[in-house]
């Protein structure tokens, strides 16, 4: 039927290999913004700013909700349902909470009068953490949806295609904010 | 983990299951329209690329009226444009649009799209033994995602103020204050977010023919055994992988100075005597980002075309292509290099003298892996036993202009002479032959040498010769003389030369490029008549291997279905390139290695 079957047994799954594809170039993507930013940087009138707290507890919820997502795929590899969509649920919740305080973080500086239009410095922390969040959006629709599916009786869920999909991407979009934060910190 | 890789197994066994029982059951919808068969898909990109091919032409064409015919009126053209040609004359607005989108048009979705995707989509499956690619659907929605992306580019010609019209290069300022030219006051934004639809078509595109080449080559076919079309459409995937997201950055920094009153670009502008607010921005930042993707996005456009004229001088030579891992390490030499030179359409921006010596040194060193290829292709051709074929003839067409347009750019990448020929007609003729011409060349050796596989029909001969003898001296017409005018000093993208004393010269020669122009134009319009006409008249294919070609496509039925071979998967045993080995005209890679053939075994 499909003989390439046979050999692709101990090579990575391609769905996997394309989504470290598509990782690499969002990456090259922040690459670019971030390496403008360090030219902006060296130029005249750079001002600085302070980052709100916000920023500080999103990043706590999105580290958490990957080590729940780990938990949760791990319960799946072992077919335990119930702590799965438990383990899930509060993904989501998480993921949720992230954006939240993403957005909770912009208005506070929207308040302070630090506009996208104020100054390049601060247009720069709306742009990496905007395009940012349009990722992690994309990665917690695709959670809700893998949870949702979870309480689905027509199709019964063997697979752990999915479920190690988006543990990836979502771990990658936790790290690469963990890496705009500290960057964001660093060149303020 | 080995219940996750038998997992994988069943699934993968499904999807070839799919795919053998598939065409029993689908409507036209699913099998033209939302079809997720790679070589349905490739015909998708291909006849996309052909409309939008002759629009992008028939604005070179008009904008050319203009350039060979300053004090002219045509009458017609005001019945057909309206207020973009009042009396009869192109007015300077329209000019610059339509300089602009000839040039979008033509790399991107021509050049770009129609080539990759085309080619990517129908050669890769069917040449490695695969039965479709890693993911027809993402394989499918890149093909969406373009469509859409042209729609919005289509409609962006039709709105009240035009198109955007600060060249395909979209400079800021000009391009980010809506205040500055008319193209840039809707237009912009309906080219930036065009493509934002185009560029993510491309990475969806591009993760599919890379993780196929790496996932699914059949049984023998290791990674050096693979065509060069191959070699060359993955290296393409990898290079726009890493550099159009760059793209997405700039434009989406664009797009915010554009409309959200950000400052990136943008700095100490006086527009009428009023100072805008836009404090602190740099266009030179844009230049950076825009060239960081540029520069990679002209190779995206040749390295498909060296691989597609590699396989068609191999085939119609009757030879193996001479340097075969010289060809492969050379693309990627090719591929390294051209992430590190991009500032060298930037000499003439005030930059670092030193920072320039660097970028001369990277940009003069693509010179080597590019002679290489030269010479290689060169040598195949030597004393073969060549079969003067359409295809062959473009194919070699190619070289041609890859050989006149490539000796041009080590002029321009010295940065002393790149400040006197920067943005010149110099310029314009350095890179038409090198990639517009060369790489059209190459898209026309493809078509000519698949069609038989893409429609089951061949396409006319006699109206193919004629084709090419036309399209190559004219294009040479066309584009030799601006070498001259370039190197007086005429600059590039201005509406009207006729007031300078110094260019008064040239109002002859620019008429006659002109008047080449339209012949040229209209042999193309020959072409796709000869296309469309023999998908469903042309001369019937009869034998599955019209061209005695090695490679796997020619192993499938004369029209293959959703799977590509209706049982087994092809078992390989040798490279594509044994051609008059043993005494024999060609050995197929699907021929074991016989017990007294002669060495080396690839
Ligand atoms: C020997 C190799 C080459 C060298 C040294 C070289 C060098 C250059 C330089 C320095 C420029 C900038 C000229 C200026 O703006 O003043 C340039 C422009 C250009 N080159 Fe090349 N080039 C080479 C090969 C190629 C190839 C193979 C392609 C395409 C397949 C290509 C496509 C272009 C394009 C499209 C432009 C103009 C972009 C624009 O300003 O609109 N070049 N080249
Ligand atoms: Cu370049």
């Amino acid at each position: 039927m499909y003989s390439g079957a046979m050999e692709q047994k101990h090579k990575i799954h391609p769905y996997k290999f394309s989504l470290w594809l598509g990782i690499a170039s969002i990456l090259m993507m922040f690459a670019g913004l971030t390496s403008a930013v360090i030219v902006k940087r060296n130029q005249a009138n750079w001002i600085s700013y302070d980052i709100p707290q916000f920023f500080w507890w999103s990043s706590l919820a999105i580290i958490i909700s990957s080590i729940t997502l780990v938990l949760a795929a791990k319960a799946f590899t072992h077919r335990q349902m119930k702590q799965y969509r438990n383990l899930m649920a509060v993904t989501c919740v998480l993921g949720t909470a992230f954006l939240v305080l993403q957005s909770l973080g912009f208005y506070n500086m929207w308040q302070q009068g630090l506009t996208i239009s104020s100054t390049s410095s601060v247009a720069f922390l709306y742009v990496l953490a905007g395009m940012h969040a349009l990722h992690a959006l994309g990665g917690l629709v695709a959670l809700i949806v893998l949870y949702a599916k979870s309480y689905s009786r027509k199709q019964k869920m063997y697979s752990v295609l999915p479920i190690q999909l988006i543990s990836l991407y979502w771990h990658f979009v936790g790290i690469l904010w963990i890496y705009l934060l500290v960057f964001l910190i660093m060149i303020r | 983990m080995s219940s996750v890789a038998s997992l994988h197994e069943s699934e993968l066994q499904h999807a070839g299951h799919d795919a053998q029982h598939e065409h029993h059951q689908q409507s036209f919808l699913t099998k033209y329209i939302f079809s997720q068969d790679h070589k349905t898909i490739a015909k998708q990109f291909l006849i996309t690329g052909i409309i939008w091919a002759i629009v992008g032409a028939l604005f070179s064409v008009l904008f050319r009226l203009q350039l060979g015919f300053p004090e002219s009126s045509f009458p017609i053209l005001e019945d057909i444009l309206g207020k973009w040609a009042p009396g009869g004359k192109i007015s300077p607005d329209f000019y610059y649009a339509l300089v602009t989108m000839h040039g979008t048009i033509l790399v991107f979705f021509v050049l770009t799209a129609g080539l990759s995707g085309t080619f990517a989509n129908f050669l890769i499956p069917l040449q490695i033994g695969a039965r479709d690619m890693a993911s027809p659907f993402l394989n499918m929605l890149s093909y969406w995602f373009f469509f859409i992306g042209s729609i919005i580019m289509a409609t962006s010609l039709f709105i009240q103020t035009g198109p955007a019209s600060g060249g395909w290069t979209i400079y800021p300022p000009l391009s980010a204050l809506s205040d500055a030219a008319l193209g840039s006051v809707r237009g912009m934004d309906l080219w930036i977010i065009s493509m934002a639809f185009f560029i993510i078509s491309q990475l969806m595109g591009g993760l599919n023919y890379v993780s196929t080449v790496l996932n699914l080559r059949t049984k023998g076919m290791t990674m050096t055994r693979m065509p060069l079309t191959v070699w060359s459409l993955f290296f393409t995937a990898i290079l726009g992988i890493l550099s159009f997201p760059v793209l997405l950055s700039c434009v989406v920094l664009l797009f915010c100075d554009r409309n959200l009153g950000t400052s990136f670009y943008l700095s100490d502008i006086i527009i009428a005597g009023k100072v805008l607010p836009h404090e602190g921005g740099s266009p030179i930042l844009f230049q950076h980002l825009f060239w960081f993707l540029g520069h990679p996005e002209v190779y995206i456009v040749v390295l498909p075309a060296m691989g597609l004229a590699s396989e068609v001088i191999s085939v119609n030579a009757r030879k193996p292509i001479f340097g075969y891992v010289a060809m492969i390490s050379s693309m990627l030499a090719i591929v390294a290099l051209s992430l590190i030179v991009w500032a060298h359409h930037m000499f003439v921006s005030g930059m670092n003298p030193f920072l320039g010596a660097g970028f001369i040194l990277f940009t003069l060193l693509i010179a080597v892996p590019s002679a290489i290829k030269v010479f290689n292709w060169l040598t195949t051709l030597w004393r073969g036993n060549i079969r003067f074929t359409p295809a062959m003839l473009f194919a070699i067409g190619f070289v041609s202009m890859f050989i006149s347009g490539g000796l041009t750019g080590i002029f321009l990448g010295n940065a002393a002479l790149d400040i006197q020929l920067h943005d010149t007609y110099f310029n314009i003729a350095h890179f038409h032959l090198v990639m517009g011409v060369a790489a059209f060349f190459s898209m026309f050796a493809g078509l000519y040498q698949w069609f038989p596989k893409m429609f089951g029909r061949f396409m006319n001969n006699t109206l193919g010769y004629i084709h090419f003898w036309i399209t190559m001296v004219g294009a040479y017409l066309i584009f030799w003389p601006m070498h001259y005018s370039g190197l007086a000093g005429m600059p590039r993208r201005y509406y009207d030369y006729s007031n300078w004393e110094s260019f008064k010269q040239f109002g002859g020669m620019n008429k006659f490029i002109s008047i080449v122009v339209i012949i040229v134009f209209i042999t193309q319009l020959m072409f796709v008549f000869n296309f469309f006409y023999s998908i469903w008249k042309g001369r019937k294919v009869r034998e599955a291997n019209p061209w005695d070609a090695t490679t796997l496509e020619w192993t499938t039925p004369i029209r293959p279905g959703h799977g590509n071979w209706p049982g087994e998967l092809p078992e390989v045993h040798r490279w594509p390139y044994d051609y008059s080995k043993d005494g024999k005209e060609f050995i197929s890679q699907i021929t074991p290695v016989g017990e007294e053939e002669t060495g080396p075994h690839h």
